[in-house]
């Protein structure tokens, strides 16, 4: 069965190498980082001190916003830039349906402390829970269907908004789900949005308590080196994308600009284990391969790779063994976004899927940064330390979850 | 009847009341009594969680180990939908979609950790919060917290491995879950779906969260019906789903137990009085058409709030079903889970070609349904309504 083309017509994107599509593309072919020591909240007792930080106009010293919020925030200017830029519908009514990627959310220290001092101050859930009753912005802002409830009013997108996880995969599941959607004829357009906002003390606590973070505190511009010898870890960020999908003959007709296509989809899910890939690799090799076949590609069609590349010793290891199963003897050039904006965890996908389509209409290879001495084990060219041209037709975006949750997608020029 | 019809050929339930679906259906054609614990959390009433024999779906230790009791009950609830379904040897190729909600909170740690910094300066408190996080926090916590790690869990132990996604956002995730994997079916986008969620509401963090601006019902326990100006009582409900194409159900000599005829889902902005009752009413005339002659019963997923409750009743009593059941009234209100227990409860009762005994005084009829309409009126959020039919199979 033949299926529409989806065209991406707007694109929008927030991290911390700046706001907007220009000043991060800007950035990132420079090779910039946007890693930082924290100054949000006192790092003192923490393993890891730096992250990739956003910083929000409503941010204020020593109370910066929850993460919903900042969810909500940073998924609002994305989506508005992207809905700029495809001109499509009426302001505050997008002709389609809303799917957004974003962490978990819950009841944050800040709240649960306020509520333990307008109590008897022993912070027994009873008490705090009862001192609860009469805030019902505590349900409305932390309960999981609040940010998507607040966006699909704010955008009027069309039908219930469908919010999602899968882990560091779920700004490319958003893109997924959207494309399906037009696919399948429910709608025309679709606003996907991957969005995180999780840099807060006890978020940055859990990831480090699995050994996943970098510890290199000293030269945090330089700790996210995916692919390099010495990678210890990732970095933990922030950031959201937002992309306008739409049926390309609707685009067409209505004289849209059509920046590329989200040309295949491929999904595969690990049963090994929680943190890592079955060391045979099947699952994001599986996920690879899907998203090139449902492209109706072959591998040798892709021209270049938007790595995973977190950083970790185990992942770029696993996604090397995917590129070597999937591509053979003659791998296209991967390189890693993360080496520059860290880790933005549930926007990664959807910010990826932008920076893969910056790469198509500019014919640019951004870099991997930090790539002082190559790991042998690696053995692919990872665009090292500076951007460089080339001819980009497709590209391929892996992103592989915690939970085995494997997604990558199929970006293709505006041909 | 199409080749791609959705059907349901596995439920896999676990309330307060027992787990799996013979079992249910003996307590629920009995005389069904709520399992009610009102002091544990007074002064908030909440149905227990069941005690499991974990080995029995969770046969290794240490990936029990690995969970917290929210997605040990989930990934128990799918093995048993699986297990039901006969559907072991299909799980490499079997897609998933969850609907999940926030796993439990170290609460001891949580209550220590406020008592002690509450009043401290806030840099101070700062401070001596990372201490006692980065010490206090067991590592797994984390993991076996996460939400997407429910759909994680059932990967590793039962090996469902075709597609993961977790939806989140309260009762409307799971609709959603269920109306995208039977669109899906339906294109031809996987032959065997593995949909449902989890909820165990009788936790604090949960309690927290939606006793916030007053949702849950106070003092001791009432049916749905009875709650002067509403609220709700959580439940512990797990519930999930094997859908799977009639064809491909056909070809392995799966036994179908209903036909999923159609599921939508909305979201009105819900700011003006009638809004629910106006989406609902618009999605059942998307849907009416294929509701064949004989009795309609409704299987409503009220979740206790008041105000969605009222425009329920407001729609019902134009539709003036053959039979009404509201098991909120019976084993609390399953958020995430709600949905699809209550389909699964359809899927049960076109099955066996009768209907249940009532769960809540308002409840009434008798008639054996020809069709089953599940009602999904979030608490706070979403509209839903799925039309289930029997499977061509069955009559």
């Amino acid at each position: 069965m033949s299926r529409p083309r989806v065209a991406v017509t707007g694109i929008g994107i927030v991290s911390p190498l700046g706001f907007g599509v220009a000043a991060n593309w800007a950035a990132l072919t420079a090779g910039r980082s946007g890693i930082r020591r924290i100054s949000r909240f006192p790092v003192d007792h923490l393993r890891t001190t730096i992250a990739g930080c956003v910083d929000l106009p409503e941010d204020r010293p020593g109370a910066a916003l929850p993460s919903p919020e900042r969810v909500e925030r940073m998924a609002v200017l994305a989506a508005e830039e992207a809905l700029v830029s495809a001109g499509l519908g009426a302001p505050g009514a997008f002709p389609g349906p809303l799917f957004l990627g974003m962490p978990p959310v819950e009841t944050e220290w800040p709240q649960r402390l306020e509520l333990t001092r307008a109590t008897n101050g022993n912070g027994a859930y009873r008490e705090i829970t009862l001192a609860a009753l009469s805030r019902p912005f505590i349900h409305d802002l932390f309960c999981f269907g609040g940010i998507g409830e607040r966006l699909a009013a704010r955008f009027g997108t069309r039908g219930a908004p469908i919010s999602l996880t899968t882990a560091c995969a779920t700004g490319a599941s958003s893109i997924q789900l959207g494309v399906e959607a037009i696919q399948r004829g429910e709608a025309r357009a679709a606003l996907a949005i991957g969005a995180d906002g999780s840099v807060h003390p006890e978020a940055l606590i859990r990831f480090s308590l699995l050994s996943a973070l970098s510890t290199r505190n000293d030269e945090p511009e330089k700790a996210a080196r995916p692919f390099e010898k010495s990678r210890d870890g990732f970095v933990m960020s922030e950031g959201a994308a937002a992309l306008v999908l739409e049926d390309e003959g609707s685009a067409r007709a209505r004289g849209a600009t059509i920046l590329g296509f989200v040309l295949g989809c491929g999904e595969r899910a690990d049963s090994f284990h929680r943190t890592r890939s079955n060391p045979d690799g099947s699952a994001i090799i599986g996920a690879m391969r899907n998203a090139i076949a449902d492209a109706g590609l072959s591998p040798a069609d892709i021209d270049y790779v938007n790595a995973h590349g977190t950083g970790t010793p185990e992942n770029d290891k696993m996604e090397a063994l995917g590129m070597r199963a999937v591509f053979g003897d003659r791998p296209p050039p991967i390189s890693s976004n993360k080496s520059m904006i860290g880790h933005t965890l549930s926007a990664a996908g959807a910010i990826e899927a932008v920076f893969s389509l910056l790469t198509i209409r500019h014919q640019v290879l951004p870099p991997t940064i930090n790539h002082d001495e190559p790991d042998p084990t690696i053995g692919l060219d990872v665009v090292p330390n500076a951007a460089r041209p080339a001819r980009v037709r497709h590209v391929l975006s892996n992103s592989f979850g915690f939970g085995g949750q494997n997604v990558c997608l199929v970006l293709g020029e505006a041909a | 009847m199409s080749p791609r019809d959705a059907w349901i050929t596995g439920i896999g339930l676990v309330t307060s009341l027992g787990e799996g679906a013979d079992a249910h259906w003996t307590v629920l054609t009995g005389s069904p009594q709520p399992l009610v614990n009102e002091t544990g959390f007074a002064p908030f009433p909440v149905h227990p969680a069941l005690s499991l024999e974990l080995d029995k779906q969770i046969p290794k230790k240490s990936d029990q180990r690995q969970m917290e009791p929210w997605q040990r009950a989930g990934t128990y609830a799918a093995g048993l939908a699986i297990d039901a379904a006969g559907a072991r040897g299909l799980v490499s190729d079997m897609h998933m979609i969850v609907a999940a909600g926030g796993g439990e909170r170290d609460i001891a740690l949580d209550e220590a950790v406020a008592a002690e910094i509450a009043r401290l300066p806030p840099e101070e408190a700062g401070r001596v919060l990372n201490e006692r996080l980065q010490t206090g926090l067991r590592p797994t916590l984390f993991l076996a917290q996460l939400s997407n790690l429910l759909a994680g869990n059932i990967s590793i132990v039962h090996g469902v491995t075709g597609s993961s996604r977790t939806f989140m956002g309260e009762e409307s995730a799971a609709a959603d879950a269920i109306r995208i994997a039977c669109a899906r079916l339906a294109e031809g986008r996987g032959e065997v779906f593995l949909v449902g969620g989890a909820f165990l509401g009788a936790r604090w963090d949960m309690l927290l969260l939606y006793g916030a601006g007053g949702g849950l019902w106070r003092g001791a326990y009432a049916p749905v019906s009875a709650r002067q100006g509403g609220g709700m009582v959580l439940g512990c409900v797990n519930a999930f789903l094997v859908i799977e194409a009639a064809d491909h159900a056909r070809a392995r000599g799966a036994a179908p137990l209903a036909r999923i005829a159609a599921v939508a889902t909305d979201a009105s902005r819900r700011a003006e009085p009638g809004a629910i009752r106006a989406a609902t009413e618009a999605l059942w005339r998307g849907m009416a058409a294929g509701a064949p002659a004989g009795p309609l019963a409704v299987i409503s997923g009220a979740s206790g709030a008041g105000v969605p409750w009222a425009e329920e009743r407001g729609f019902l009593a134009a539709l003036a079903p053959a039979a009404l059941r509201t098991p909120a009234s019976l084993w609390g209100h399953g958020m995430e889970a709600a949905f699809p227990a209550n389909v699964a409860l359809g899927a049960l009762a076109l099955s066996r070609g009768a209907i249940f005994a009532p769960c809540d005084p308002a409840d009434a009829g008798n008639a054996a349904p020809a069709a089953v309409l599940v009602t999904g009126i979030g608490h706070w959020r979403g509209e839903a309504l799925a039309l289930l039919t029997p499977a061509e199979d069955t009559r």
